[in-house]
């Protein structure tokens, strides 16, 4: 009997922490939706009341009737297209040869890769910088999905390689004594097999590159129309300073595709940050 | 090098090679394979740091031709900077914040929402990690309202709803204490990712170890101290790995809601790089920094992984014979 009250008592100790702190967690979110809705006094003057006088879509309309949002949103799609795709075909093709396939200067590539987790990107950018403007690449979209892609390469093969060095031997001799070749066996077994691994390594690409903000800045600063989103919210909040009911409903039209990404791959992105291990 | 090993627990797997094909299609094989991902890689990462090296000996504005070779000066001049000295105190003090704040936080709210018996732990789980996912310029943009100076940001609007007569507070204007407030953000953003980690480091602690130790009469507390947590421990010491990594990599957040500023107050050695190196256009002084960095981190991460992280891999390799 009392260690049934204890138990509820904990239980209700830990609802209250975790709601307290989920309330915390979501009050800057709830407030920029409810000052998108709103007019800027009204938003100022009660930060979590509801629309006065209706919604004020006009918030909303004025943004998406404008082409810069339209063209920035373009640009986005197309950087984190470039660098998923890239990301995931080279580093599942490095996976599969530190996998799968002995040959001399295989740990060497492999701990030159390695380097790469060892080291904080944030000083690749300058020199970075340099080569972009060397190869002309300064003002072009392949300026900031090459970059990226690199940056995210180690983390990738790593996490792969795990994945693949856990399909067994067995499947791969089978294939082979039935006639696959290495590059069957990789195309129609291997990749099949690891779309959970892909998928988590992808929806984590998705993620960083979306939400570039340096390297696009280093790189596509001077033309606005190639700015991605990260970069038009930063430009339309400083065109609106503080008339910030503008400027809220621009933060919830990116805050709602992120949470809509969150809630469809979930299990993945979970799979992905913990190097694969986590389920449910 | 045990790089390749990063996770949260430890696992063990088979070592399976595959059969030797005859040797001159493997070779082609493995240049068509490795060609595309490796020069990627080596063009647009590890070469450009290599690079930076020769760049820090040279004053050289980035634009013209490498001629005015200075030797160490670049890194005289860096060690002798006061502001240099204050992003790297920032920085620090940013890591130390980490390390006894944020993780042991998320520590305890994975704790808390626990192995997966609580009703709605999922729900929590997204609420605490949803963030995480948020970009760092929407991150900023949100706190930039929050912590407003006037009377009518959300901070201050809620302050003095609970203390009447509150003079609203400039929360990122004094240099002094703008990095804590930094921090409070940073946290807003990223502990759920230690959180994930710590919650998936939990699924694999048999609970029957615990029950065990909860019939031979240990408290909860004690449960905890000598039963959970040292089993947690290869995820704790990623966690503190990952963190001071991260840490050092922060730039976007602090520098879209304050440029480093004021007075220097939230420069960290990041935002020191771009403004003094980048904007500045002192290439070769920006790569000093940067070698300076990258060094630091290199050592740290060898040593760290060495000494820290090593017997993580031992387990590994001892359940691997075990099987």
């Amino acid at each position: 009997m009392t260690a049934q009250r204890g138990l509820s008592l904990t239980l209700l100790l830990r609802y209250t922490i975790l709601i307290l702190v989920c309330v915390v967690m979501m009050a800057p979110v709830a407030t920029a939706f409810l000052g998108s809705i709103r007019t800027t006094g009204e938003f100022l003057s009660s930060p979590f009341g509801l629309p006065q006088s209706g919604i004020r879509w006009e918030n909303y309309t004025n943004i998406l009737n404008g082409t810069g949002f339209w063209r920035s949103l373009v640009n986005s799609l197309l950087i984190t297209a470039g660098v998923t795709f890239l990301n995931i075909t080279c580093a599942s093709m490095l996976a599969l040869v530190f996998s799968r396939i002995r040959f001399t200067g295989r740990n060497l590539l492999f701990n030159l890769l390695s380097l790469g987790l060892l080291v904080p990107v944030v000083v690749a950018i300058l020199p970075i910088f340099i080569q972009l403007r060397r190869l002309g690449l300064i003002g072009n979209l392949l300026g900031v999905v090459l970059p990226l892609a690199a940056f995210g390469l180690p983390g990738s093969t790593v996490i792969l390689r795990g994945f693949f060095m856990n399909i067994p031997s067995e499947l791969e001799d089978a294939a082979y004594i039935d006639g696959c070749t290495t590059l069957g066996f990789f195309y129609h077994i291997l990749l099949p097999l690891s779309r959970p691994a892909l998928m988590a390594v992808a929806v984590i690409q998705v993620i960083n590159s979306w939400n570039d903000y340096f390297v696009s800045l280093l790189v596509l600063l001077p033309d606005p129309n190639q700015w991605p989103l990260p970069l038009g919210i930063q430009q339309f909040q400083g065109q609106y300073g503080t008339d910030w009911a503008p400027i809220m409903a621009y933060v919830t039209l990116l805050i709602i595709p992120a949470i809509v990404f969150y809630m469809f791959t979930e299990k993945y992105i979970v799979t992905g940050l913990t190097g694969g291990e986590l389920k449910g | 090098m045990s790089a390749s090993k990063f996770r949260v627990l430890p696992r063990s797997y088979a070592q399976t090679e595959g059969i030797q094909r005859s040797s001159l299609n493997t070779a082609i094989l493995v240049t068509l394979f490795v060609l595309p991902g490796m020069l990627i890689f080596l063009m647009f990462f590890l070469y450009p740091i290599g690079q930076s090296a020769v760049f820090s000996l040279y004053e050289w504005d980035g634009l013209g031709p490498l001629t005015d070779f200075v030797g160490f000066a670049n890194y005289e001049r860096l060690l002798d900077h006061k502001i240099f000295h204050m992003a790297v105190q920032h920085s620090l003090t940013l890591m130390v914040l980490s390390l006894v704040i944020q993780l042991p936080l998320s520590l305890g709210l994975a704790l808390i929402v626990g192995r997966g018996n609580l009703p709605g732990r999922r729900i929590f789980r997204a609420i605490l990690f949803i963030p995480y996912v948020f970009s760092e310029v929407v991150t900023a943009i949100i706190w930039t309202y929050v912590l407003h100076p006037d009377a009518d940001g959300l901070l201050n609007t809620l302050v003095r709803s609970v203390v009447p007569g509150f003079t609203s507070a400039g929360w990122l204007g004094n240099p002094d204490t703008v990095i804590f407030v930094i921090f409070i953000v940073i946290t807003w953003k990223y502990f759920g990712f230690h959180m994930i980690l710590y919650m998936a480091g939990l699924q694999a602690v048999p609970d029957d170890l615990e029950d065990a130790a909860r019939v031979d009469g240990a408290s909860e507390l004690n449960v905890l101290r000598y039963v959970t947590l040292p089993l947690l421990g290869s995820t704790i010491r990623l966690t503190v790995y990952l963190s001071i990594l991260g840490t050092f990599q922060q730039f976007v957040l602090i520098w879209v809601i304050r440029q480093g500023g004021p007075g220097n107050g939230s420069q960290v050695i990041a935002t020191y790089l771009y403004k003094f190196g980048i904007l500045g256009f002192h290439l070769g002084y920006g790569s000093a920094v940067a070698v300076l960095l990258s060094i630091t981190m290199l050592i740290f991460s060898v040593v760290y992984q060495r000494f820290v992280m090593r017997r993580d891999y031992a387990t590994d390799a001892s359940k691997e014979r075990i099987r």
